[in-house]
Formats: structure tokens, C-alpha cells, sequence
């Protein structure tokens, strides 16, 4: 974030001390306000009902799932789960033993769920911002084309899976249709949803569910960018390849340090698109870590090892974002916050 | 008004530079939205004629265009599975939710924004990391949190919509509070601080002159508080009974029997669509602005 980009057009400078003090709240020193910092009950009563949630939803249940991994917990128990034994670290030593069926499964399923995250949000990120910038300038036909953009974005997620999975219907549905029938290209007509093709089908519906999220972040970062310096550069000469270069897209990087986070989070715990296209087990290809742990829990009846994959996915998933907000820390989680 | 004559009308208003654009960047710009505009709109223009055929069209070889158009599936599917229903639950859940969430965030990003307490760093960073936890690790401990306190207390939470929309609100409380927080730095504090040394309490100062000031952050984060409690699948398919289904699980009762109803289908995926698209899309001016002063600085 370059320090001269705190020219915030929402911030009246009609005070003396014009400073816009737009940005990051809890590091700006508070200018003279001790009567608010000696009412220190207020603010913890502002919170409470958030923390009171957080804390049913959220916290308590999280640790009852920790719980939940170091004991045999079957469907027998699971009325009366504090009764269930105690089992130490089985659990874990069963999803993590990659010699036996339900290690290797989960191993199997990580990694699908790593090459799916990756060309997903890797996509995603790539149409938004080539969304954005290309309509940043004003054009005729631009704001319908943002408000088609977005529809992904707002179309409920089940109704737009469901009807990607009747497009790919191997019977009856559009894209064999095309790939087939009308176009030739397939020998006869391919499984979208078993199969080895399954990984494609799930990236290309998460794609098109995906990046439209990409495009509304990158596009209201574009309007933060100060004009002046695109004046300034093509008073300098540069052209507007140059300008994406060098203005856009340096400008953007805070945003794509949050974007990108929050994309990879959002993805690698996707649950809804998986199963909506493929119901309660997904094909073997297309095995993602949640669906797949929802398998081991539910289907399976086996709570504690379910409990366990699911705490290991939690601390891989903390390692991964603590590692990304030490290497990007000038992101908004970092310093802001 | 003197350039009547002109030939070429190039208004380029708001133009980013005095420069016109060279035309590999025009011919650029042309070719990659109209394929994105393609990929966006193919599943759409499936949908909407899908949902106008008669079911042998649907069953057999796929069309581009209807044998026999027919609104036949707009009748039909509040027949096959009881959609009303669904649709009062889903409204009642996600409006519920929504109410419930803002008012919440708007709370406690009021605190964070005007107020230095102890433990405010722990309180952000804790709420927005339970945006990583995978659904998964906490569905099942809270289906068993509700059901005791159903056995404890009396109150039906499993299987209730009240369990259902404690749930949803705080799915989007830690965006909504993140987003707030940013909001609310934007507006100046002399506005509120003004209010106060008028004698206004806090939390009238909160209400007379921060939200008024903040609403298109409101706006956005309650669109998107709708949007997460309307789509949402896992939690719907475990928390719900027969009486409290919600759309996104009752939308797959088509799909039970042996011969799906695709066009019945395609029909009820727009009708539970429509109300969340076009309210998304008159409001996207709002959100996008939210975005702007809020999430993204």
C-alpha cells in the first residue's frame, strides 16, 4: 500500500486538522476522546451478543469437536456422547495411517481438494481481474455487462449447480449435446459426473460460481485508485498496457492479499457445490476433503475419526494462513485489526 | 452545443486518459467479455428454456430450443413437492437471519471502530478467524449442542427454524463485522463526536449519526447476509425437518424418483432465483460501494 493513497473523497476536510484518519482505527492514535475510553463497560455490552454466538456457534462447538476426536464415538453413543471411551490418539493414528484404507482415502482426498483449490481460485482470480480492469473505463454496454457478471454471484447456489449438473447430463444433457453430437469431438458421449472427468466439471462450476466474487472486490478496488495517477502517466507517455502494469495492478495488491485469502478458505471448505452436483459421496476424483469427512461422519457413523480428519483440516488450514499473513503482513488482518 | 457537425461522436466520458485506447486493447477488452459474458449466461439460457419444455424434451436428447413451449413446469412444481412451504421457510430464515446478523455487526463494529478496551485485538482476530473453520468440524457438535439443550431445557432448537437462523446469522457476522468495522472508520468520528458533546447517549450518537451515514455498508452487508442464508446447503440438510425445509434442500425432492422432472427443476431453480437476483441486482450499487469504503482499502 503505497502511503499516498489516502486520499479518501468520503472524508469532509472541513476541519482544521484535516487528516483523514479513513484507515485503520485501531492503529491511529484516538484524538482526544477520554470520555469514551472511561466508559469501559460500554463496549464489551456492544459486543456481547456477537460473543455470546460466536461462542454457542462457533467456539464451544469446536471445542466439543476436539473433544469429540480422542473418543470412539459411534452412532451408539450418540445420545449420550460423554459416555463414549475414551480413545487417546487412535483416531487420528487411523486418518493418518496412509498404509490403511481410511488414511490413504483421506491423503487421496487432500490432494484432490489442493489441485481443485488451486486452479479454482488460480481462475477465478484471473477472470476478475481481467473483468475489472477491462471495465474500468466506461464504454457503452458496461453496466449491463457488470450486471451480468454478477448473476453468478447471486444466484442461489444450488439452484445454479443443479442446473450445471443437468448441462452435464450424459444422456440428455447441453454439453454433450454440443461436444458430441454437434461439434464431433468426443467419440461418444463422456461421463461428467463419475468418472475421471469429474475434477474438470467441479473446477469449471466452481470457476463460474467463484469468480464473480473476485470481480465485485477487484472492481471496488479499482474506484480507491486516484485518477491523477493515470493522468500523470499518460502525460509521461505510458500507454494503457503500461498503465495496467504499472498502476493497476500494484494498486490492487491489497485487495488481491485479502481476496486471495478469503478465496482459498472459501474454496477449500466448499461443501455445497460438491454436493449438490454429485450428492452424498462424491466420485473418487472429485473427492473433496469436506464432502469427504461428511462421508466418513455421517454415512459411516464413525463421529470420532470424522472429528479427528476435521481438526487436522483445521490446523493445516491455520498453518497455511498463518504462514500467508506472516509472508503478506502488510495485509488488512495483520496490521488492521 | 456548437458541435452539431461532428462526424464521429467518440464521447469518451470519463475517460482514463486523454489518449484513446489502441485498438489491441479494445479488441482485447471485446473478445474477453463477450467469452465471459458467454460462460456467465450459458447455464442462465439453460435454465430458462429448459424450464419452458414439456418433459419428453427434457428427457431425451438436449435442444437448444423447445419443441412445444410450455409454462406447464410453473404449475407443476408447487404440485411435486410442497415449494410454498419451503419458500415461507426460506424467507422467514434468511429474513430473520439477516435482521438479526446486521443489527449484531453493526453493534459490535461500533465498539471496535470508536472504542479502545482490552482484548479488542482478540476479539477481531478470533471472530475472523472462524471464517476458516471448515462446516464440517462444527456440525456435528452443534447438531448435539441443540438437541441437549432441547432435552435440558425445552427448547426445540434441532429441527426449529430459531436453530436454524441462530446459526445463519452468525455465518455472516464475521464479514458483516469486518466489513462494518471498515465502514465506520471511513465516516469521520467529529460526527458522532460531535453528538455526543451535544448530550446525545452512544447509542444514540450510533443510531442518529453513524448508521444513517453508513448505509450503504448496512445495505451490503445485508444483502449478503440474505444471500449466505438463502444458499446455504449442509447445515439446511441436517438442521431441518419435514415442517421446517428449507429451499435449498427441498429443491432436490425433484430429483428423488427414478425420472427426474428436469424441467420442473430448471423451473423452481428460477422461481427461488428470481426474488434474490433481482433484489441483489437493484441493490449491487450499494454493495459495491459498501465494498469500496468497507472491505477494500
Amino acid at each position: 500500500m503505497t502511503a499516498t493513497v489516502t486520499t479518501d473523497p468520503k472524508v469532509d476536510k472541513s476541519t482544521s486538522r484535516g487528516t483523514s484518519r479513513g484507515t485503520g482505527g485501531a492503529r491511529g492514535r484516538l484524538p482526544r476522546v477520554p470520555d469514551r475510553i472511561r466508559r469501559g463497560g460500554l463496549p464489551y455490552l456492544l459486543l456481547l451478543p456477537a460473543v455470546l454466538l460466536e461462542l454457542l456457534i462457533h467456539i464451544i462447538p469446536m471445542v466439543i469437536g476436539i473433544v469429540m476426536s480422542f473418543r470412539q464415538l459411534t452412532q451408539f453413543f450418540i445420545n449420550n456422547w460423554g459416555a463414549a471411551p475414551w480413545s487417546g490418539l487412535d483416531n487420528y493414528r487411523i486418518a493418518v495411517d496412509i498404509d490403511a484404507p481410511i488414511g490413504e482415502a483421506l491423503l487421496h482426498s487432500f490432494f484432490v481438494t489442493c489441485v481443485f483449490t488451486f486452479f479454482s481460485v488460480g481462475l477465478a482470480w484471473l477472470l476478475g481481474t481481467a473483468a475489472a480492469i477491462l471495465l474500468q473505463e466506461s464504454f457503452r454496454g458496461r453496466g449491463v455487462l457488470r450486471t451480468i457478471f454478477l448473476v453468478p454471484y447471486a444466484l442461489p447456489v444450488y439452484a445454479a449447480v443443479i442446473t450445471w449438473a443437468f448441462m452435464f447430463q450424459r444422456d440428455n444433457g447441453m454439453i454433450n449435446h454440443v461436444l458430441h453430437d454437434q461439434l464431433g469431438i468426443t467419440d461418444e458421449p463422456s461421463f461428467w459426473l463419475i468418472g475421471e472427468n469429474s475434477l474438470y466439471t467441479l473446477i469449471i462450476v466452481s470457476v463460474w460460481k467463484g469468480w464473480p466474487f473476485a470481480f465485485l472486490m477487484l472492481m471496488a478496488g479499482l474506484q480507491n485508485i486516484p485518477r491523477e495517477l493515470y493522468e500523470a502517466a499518460s502525460i509521461d507517455g505510458a500507454g494503457i498496457w503500461q498503465q495496467i502494469r504499472r498502476i493497476t495492478l500494484p494498486s490492487l495488491r491489497p485487495v488481491n492479499q485479502v481476496l486471495v485469502l478469503v478465496l482459498f478458505l472459501w474454496t477449500f471448505n466448499d461443501f455445497n457445490t460438491p454436493f449438490v452436483l454429485f450428492g452424498k459421496s462424491a466420485p473418487e476424483n472429485a473427492d473433496l476433503i469436506s464432502i469427504h469427512i461428511y462421508q466418513s461422519s455421517f454415512v459411516t457413523w464413525n463421529f470420532g475419526t470424522g472429528s479427528a480428519m476435521s481438526v487436522l483440516l483445521l490446523l493445516f488450514l491455520l498453518i497455511v494462513t498463518a504462514v500467508y499473513l506472516f509472508f503478506t503482513s502488510r495485509g488488512r488482518k495483520g496490521s488492521d485489526v | 452545443m456548437s458541435s452539431l457537425t461532428r462526424p464521429t461522436r467518440t464521447t469518451r466520458s470519463r475517460a482514463r486518459s486523454p489518449m484513446a485506447a489502441p485498438r489491441s486493447f479494445l479488441w482485447t477488452r471485446r473478445i474477453v467479455l463477450t467469452l465471459l459474458a458467454g460462460f456467465v449466461l450459458l447455464p442462465v439460457y439453460v435454465m430458462v428454456s429448459s424450464s419452458l419444455k414439456p418433459l419428453q424434451d427434457v428427457s431425451g436428447k438436449f435442444q437448444w430450443l423447445p419443441s412445444t413451449l410450455t409454462v406447464q413446469p410453473y404449475f407443476d412444481i408447487w404440485e411435486t413437492v410442497p415449494l410454498a412451504k419451503y419458500f415461507v421457510n426460506s424467507l422467514i430464515v434468511a429474513g430473520s437471519a439477516t435482521v438479526l446478523s446486521v443489527t449484531i455487526a453493526v453493534f459490535s463494529a461500533y465498539a471496535v471502530s470508536r472504542y479502545r478496551f482490552r482484548g479488542k485485538r482478540v476479539f477481531t482476530v478470533t471472530v475472523l478467524s472462524t471464517q476458516m473453520f471448515p462446516g464440517i468440524l462444527f456440525l456435528l457438535p452443534l447438531f448435539l449442542i441443540f438437541v441437549n439443550i432441547g432435552n435440558s431445557t425445552g427448547v426445540a432448537l434441532y429441527g426449529s427454524r430459531g436453530g436454524l437462523i441462530l446459526t445463519y446469522l452468525t455465518f455472516s457476522l464475521p464479514f458483516s463485522i469486518w466489513m462494518l468495522i471498515g465502514y465506520f472508520d471511513s465516516i469521520p468520528r467529529d460526527l458522532d463526536e460531535a453528538a455526543l458533546v451535544d448530550g446525545c447517549g452512544p447509542v444514540r450518537a450510533l443510531f442518529q449519526v453513524v448508521v444513517p451515514a453508513a448505509v450503504p455498508g448496512i445495505v451490503a452487508v445485508s444483502v449478503y447476509s440474505f444471500m449466505t442464508a438463502w444458499g446455504e446447503v449442509l447445515f439446511a440438510s441436517v438442521m431441518t425437518n419435514d415442517a421446517t425445509r428449507t429451499l435449498s434442500v427441498g429443491l432436490q425432492g425433484y430429483a428423488t424418483q427414478n425420472d427426474v422432472y428436469w424441467n420442473q427443476v430448471m423451473a423452481a431453480s428460477l422461481v427461488v432465483s428470481v426474488p434474490i437476483v433481482v433484489g441483489f441486482l437493484l441493490l449491487q450499487r450499494y454493495l459495491v460501494a459498501g465494498l469500496t469504503a468497507g472491505a477494500v482499502k
